[in-house]
């Protein structure tokens, strides 16, 4: 049931594209959908339709390019790949992301003081 | 810079959006597809797999619309929706669109022009001149008097040593000349200067050169000048090897070194100049002889521009403490003299000062004719709206917020307010040079008063249809926001004529309209009054039946003497002219442009006050002035011939001079010391105007020209015959004494009042025209008004016949309802006009500022016009069908 997964929001989306394209090179809109969805263990539920905003708002800063190819079971896809501009963001946005999740870990530690 | 790339591809976004669109439902059906097929390999069945899929991807409009959204900018892309769609509304009812834009250009127009005006006259003066703002025009004080005066050239030097804060200081004095070139001679305009001018001004002349440092210095030294562009072009045809040719100027030769570039008119509002020459040849150009060493001389006008950062107050401490020291080193001539700085808007010596005042109350006039138009648009536009209510409705139906319909109507106001500004552009435009023609025409060197449409003018424009947008665009605006959508849904049903609810907006703007253009009414009324007064006013001397005019001997080059015979006898062949009375010759007539002589006096028994320095100013005239001019003498003796360097010197004195200095004891017979010569008074004069009609009674007198000659002087001739007469038989009488010679124009002494009271002319012209324009603008309105409540109130009208109503009753009806409108607005209008009338402050001539005939005549002029407006609906109020009206 949808109700026990938690949506995808906004910003975070991004990241999961580009993470996507980066493991498993040139994809299309579909293949980075499901891919999304099998990673988080099915914990998450993109909805399909907001991936594409957030797919061409990525290309018109130039962290991915696209281009129409042929996808493995033959048909007419838009493929999505990774830039070198896109690698660098990602990594940046995970070390931003560790710091955060690290400071509120030690914030959510249980029973550790702060001195 | 990623966000820009970004910003960058959206606005790309904005064009050939199909082909994207396109490209973006290609790609959804491959996700469809791919989909589907991985479904269908699942299991499921053709109609659940493409179900499942749909579902999964969330609604296709809703991405189309947010992956549309990314791809363009949707702000610019509605802004360009509501430009569209607002000039199809403007192309669909071309009628309202041209009134109103018509009624935005006028509006937007007059205050472009005025703008414009004040631009051109007031702050950027002069063309090609760098660095304006920080020009500032200096002059000097005598204590007790308001008034600037010119400084001495002593003076002058001095200041440009001793000021620190001053960039430079310069010297440019308005001359009227002839110039001669071969045997053609003519009058025209040029300017003293400083030898630092050019470089002062920031000026360089295209071909030669300006004046060398030194150039300004010695007697009669440097026969030098400059010619402006348009002289070079006209008399020399545009000669290149026009740099070391002379030309005859007042009869003295003098060689061009330079030509000023075109559109250089040099520094003074009002004319423009033909040439400069440097101060050392002052003495062929100013009557009353070499005056460069003289202190006490005050004749030449200046301009300071003070260094970057300085405020005019730091710069005035620093020369009023020169002055404080000139004051000291010489008090023969400086005591109680102070020296001032004004801004350029408020220079004391040329037409800026005089045309301020009227140029300030234009700019609330044209502020009230914007604001009437502006109402009258946004009448228009309401108006509309209830004609678009319909589609307002539908619009908020299907899901368009409040914000998005009022940008819609605030930009439909831009576009109205953008042509109306553009038209408004080109009004001023237009306007640029119209100032002039407001002036009384002269004969000789043609005014020069240009508006100047620069990118402060545009600006200014451009924030005023700002303005209009928001006055004109928020007020359909507001009637929107009120729609409420099941309201809506009922039937529109006919109105009464007095109807509340919406009407109340139309009528309230009506109001405003009637109460402002009463205002403008009482404004020209209290103008034109004053007008009237001044030239009405008794100057104290006969304007009509005195004619005046002169014979330029300075130019001709005559020496004292010969000028002196030459002047007996032609005063002696006109008095025997057929139908002159009497003939005379004067220094001075009065209300001219000139400055007449002024001195210190002594007089036997007058103790003045210690800090007090007795100046009073006089005039050389010939025997029979008091006759010709119609001056009574309450006492004693006129002039007569017999009154000459022989004879004791003589001076006539006015009554206010003799009750400040005799105080009560009988002139006749004591002395006065004027200039250092001790003189017996012979009469008592009575007083008269000397400078302006307005000036309040000041002492004054009178000396025997024979006693104090000075070449230049006026002729003024008493008799009932026309200006044109006598200038045909004064022709020939001068051209008899010397063939070389000829008489200015002759003009009537009234004409002479009448030109120095011009400024009051243009300022009643503006505002009347104004308030004429302001009036049919209102007429228009309240006609609108009327109408329109007419013919929403059909059935109401229908009714009232049917039961019985005539159609006068009907007719008062909607009369009465306009004309409660208008006494409303008059009401109002009159407690506004109390406020404000206060301001028009000096253009104002023996005139209360409540004076009830100003305010009646109004009353009545808008009552009238209100009449007018409303006749036309209430007639056809009056021809109601009441059978077709109760049907519809």
């Amino acid at each position: 049931m949808t109700s026990d997964k938690t949506d995808v929001w906004q910003g975070t989306l991004a990241v999961m594209v580009l993470k996507t394209l980066e493991t498993m090179g040139p994809l299309h809109g579909y293949g980075i959908a499901r891919r999304i969805e099998q990673t988080s263990g099915d914990l998450l539920s993109v909805n399909y339709g907001t991936l594409y905003p957030a797919l061409l708002k990525l290309e018109q800063e130039g962290y991915v390019a696209s281009e129409w190819g042929v996808s493995d079971n033959n048909r007419k896809a838009k493929f999505y790949k990774l830039t070198r501009a896109g690698r660098r963001q990602l990594e940046k946005e995970a070390r931003e992301w560790d710091q955060a999740t690290a400071i509120l870990a030690r914030f959510l530690a249980p029973g550790e003081e702060r001195s | 810079m990623r966000r820009l790339r970004a910003w960058f591809f959206r606005l790309r976004g904005l064009f050939n959006r199909d082909r994207r669109d396109g490209e973006f439902a290609s790609e959804i059906e491959t996700h469809l597809q791919l989909h589907i097929d991985d479904n269908l390999r699942a299991g499921m069945t053709p109609a659940e797999a493409r179900r499942n899929a749909l579902i999964k991807l969330g609604g296709v409009q809703q991405t189309k619309e947010s992956y549309r959204d990314q791809k363009g900018l949707p702000m610019i892309e509605t802004t360009l929706q509501d430009l569209r769609f607002g000039f199809r509304m403007l192309r669909r009812s071309p009628g309202f669109s041209l009134l109103a834009i018509l009624c935005l250009t006028l509006g937007i127009g007059a205050n472009a022009a005025v703008f414009s005006w004040i631009e051109g006259i007031l702050f950027r003066p002069y063309p090609a001149v760098t660095h304006q703002e920080r020009l500032v025009a200096v002059g000097g004080t005598a204590r007790g008097e308001a008034r600037g005066n010119p400084l001495s050239w002593p003076d002058f030097l001095d200041l440009q040593r001793s000021c620190t804060l001053c960039e430079t200081l310069f010297v440019s004095k308005i001359k009227g000349t002839t110039l001669s070139l071969g045997d053609r001679a003519e009058r025209t305009i040029g300017s003293i200067v400083s030898a630092n001018y050019f470089d002062a001004i920031g000026v360089h002349p295209i071909l030669g050169r300006g004046f060398e440092p030194g150039e300004d210095v010695g007697r009669n030294a440097h026969p030098v000048t400059v010619i402006s562009y348009q002289l070079w072009q006209g008399r020399f045809k545009g000669d290149p090897q026009i740099v070391g040719k002379t030309q005859r100027l007042n009869g003295v030769v003098h060689t061009i070194v330079g030509v000023a570039p075109e559109g250089f008119l040099g520094t003074f509002v009002g004319w423009g100049m033909q040439f400069w020459v440097p101060a050392s040849m002052e003495e062929t150009f100013e009557a009353g002889g070499y005056k460069l060493e003289d202190r006490g001389a005050r004749w030449i006008e200046s301009y300071v521009r003070l260094k970057p950062g300085v405020s005019l107050e730091q710069a005035q401490q620093e020369i009023s403490s020169v002055a404080k020291r000139l004051e000291a080193d010489y008090p023969d001539t400086n005591r109680s003299r102070g020296i001032k700085l004004w801004p350029l808007w408020q220079t004391p010596f040329n037409n800026a000062g005089t045309l301020l005042p009227t140029l300030e109350i234009m700019l609330a006039v044209v502020a009230f004719v914007l604001l009437i138009a502006c109402a009258n648009v946004g009448n228009l536009l309401l108006v509309r709206s209830f004609a678009r209510r319909h589609e307002m409705t539908v619009r908020l139906a299907i899901g368009a917020g409040p914000g998005r319909l009022l940008k819609q109507l605030l930009t439909e106001g831009l576009i109205l307010s953008a042509l109306g500004a553009a038209g408004g552009l080109f009004v001023a435009y237009w306007c640029r040079h119209a100032l002039v023609l407001l002036f009384p025409a002269r004969a000789g060197v043609a005014m020069h008063l240009p508006g100047e449409i620069d990118w402060r003018v545009l600006a200014l424009s451009a924030g005023v249809c700002l303005i209009t947008t928001l006055l004109v665009g928020l007020v359909p605006a507001i009637q929107a926001g009120k729609i409420d959508l099941a309201g809506a849904l009922k039937a529109d049903s006919g109105g009464a004529v007095g109807g509340r609810g919406k009407s109340r907006v139309r009528s309230g703007l009506v109001l405003v309209q009637v109460s402002l253009s009463f205002v403008l009414l009482v404004g020209a009324g209290l103008l034109l009054q004053s007008l009237q007064r001044i030239r009405t006013a008794s100057p104290g001397f006969s304007t009509h039946g005195v004619l005046y005019t002169a014979v330029d001997l300075v130019s001709a080059g005559y020496t004292a003497q010969r000028a002196q015979s030459l002047q007996d006898e032609l005063i002696d062949r006109v008095k025997a002219l057929p139908g002159v009375e009497s003939a005379t010759f004067a220094r001075m007539t009065p209300m001219s442009y000139g400055s007449y002589s002024e001195t210190l006096i002594a007089v036997d028994g007058y103790q003045p006050p210690p800090e007090e320095q007795p100046t009073v100013q006089y005039n050389e005239v010939g025997p029979d002035y008091f006759v010709t001019m119609g001056i009574p003498l309450v006492a004693g003796r006129a002039f007569t011939r017999a009154d000459d360097e022989r004879a004791a010197l003589v001076a006539v004195v006015n009554e206010t001079m003799a009750a400040q200095y005799w105080r009560g004891r009988n002139p006749i017979g004591e002395r006065v010391q004027v200039k250092g010569r001790w003189m017996q008074v012979v009469g008592v004069a009575k007083d008269s105007k000397y400078q302006s009609v307005r000036e309040t009674p000041k002492p004054f007198f009178y000396v025997s020209r024979r006693q104090n000659f000075s070449i230049g002087a006026g002729l003024h001739i008493r008799t009932p015959l026309s200006p044109e007469t006598i200038a045909t038989e004064l022709a020939r009488e001068v051209h008899a004494l010397d063939g070389n010679l000829a008489p200015y124009e002759v003009i009537t002494l009234q004409e002479q009042v009448d030109r120095s009271t011009s400024p009051q002319m243009v300022a009643v012209t503006l505002v009347g025209v104004l308030g004429g324009l302001a009036l049919l603008l209102a007429a228009i309105g309240l006609y609108g008004v009327m109408s329109y409540a007419v013919s929403q109130s059909t059935r109401e009208l229908g009714l009232r016949m049917a039961l019985g109503a005539g159609a006068s009753n009907l007719m008062r009806l909607v009369m009465s309802r306009g004309l409660v409108l208008t006494a409303g607005g008059v009401l109002l209008g009159a407690a506004v006009s109390l406020g404000l009338t206060r301001l028009l402050g000096n253009l104002l001539y023996q005139v209360s500022p409540r004076d009830p005939l100003a305010f009646g005549s109004a009353l009545v002029v808008m009552t009238i016009v209100s009449l007018a407006a409303c006749f036309l609906p209430a007639w056809r109020a009056a021809r109601t069908d009441p059978a077709r009206a109760l049907r519809d």
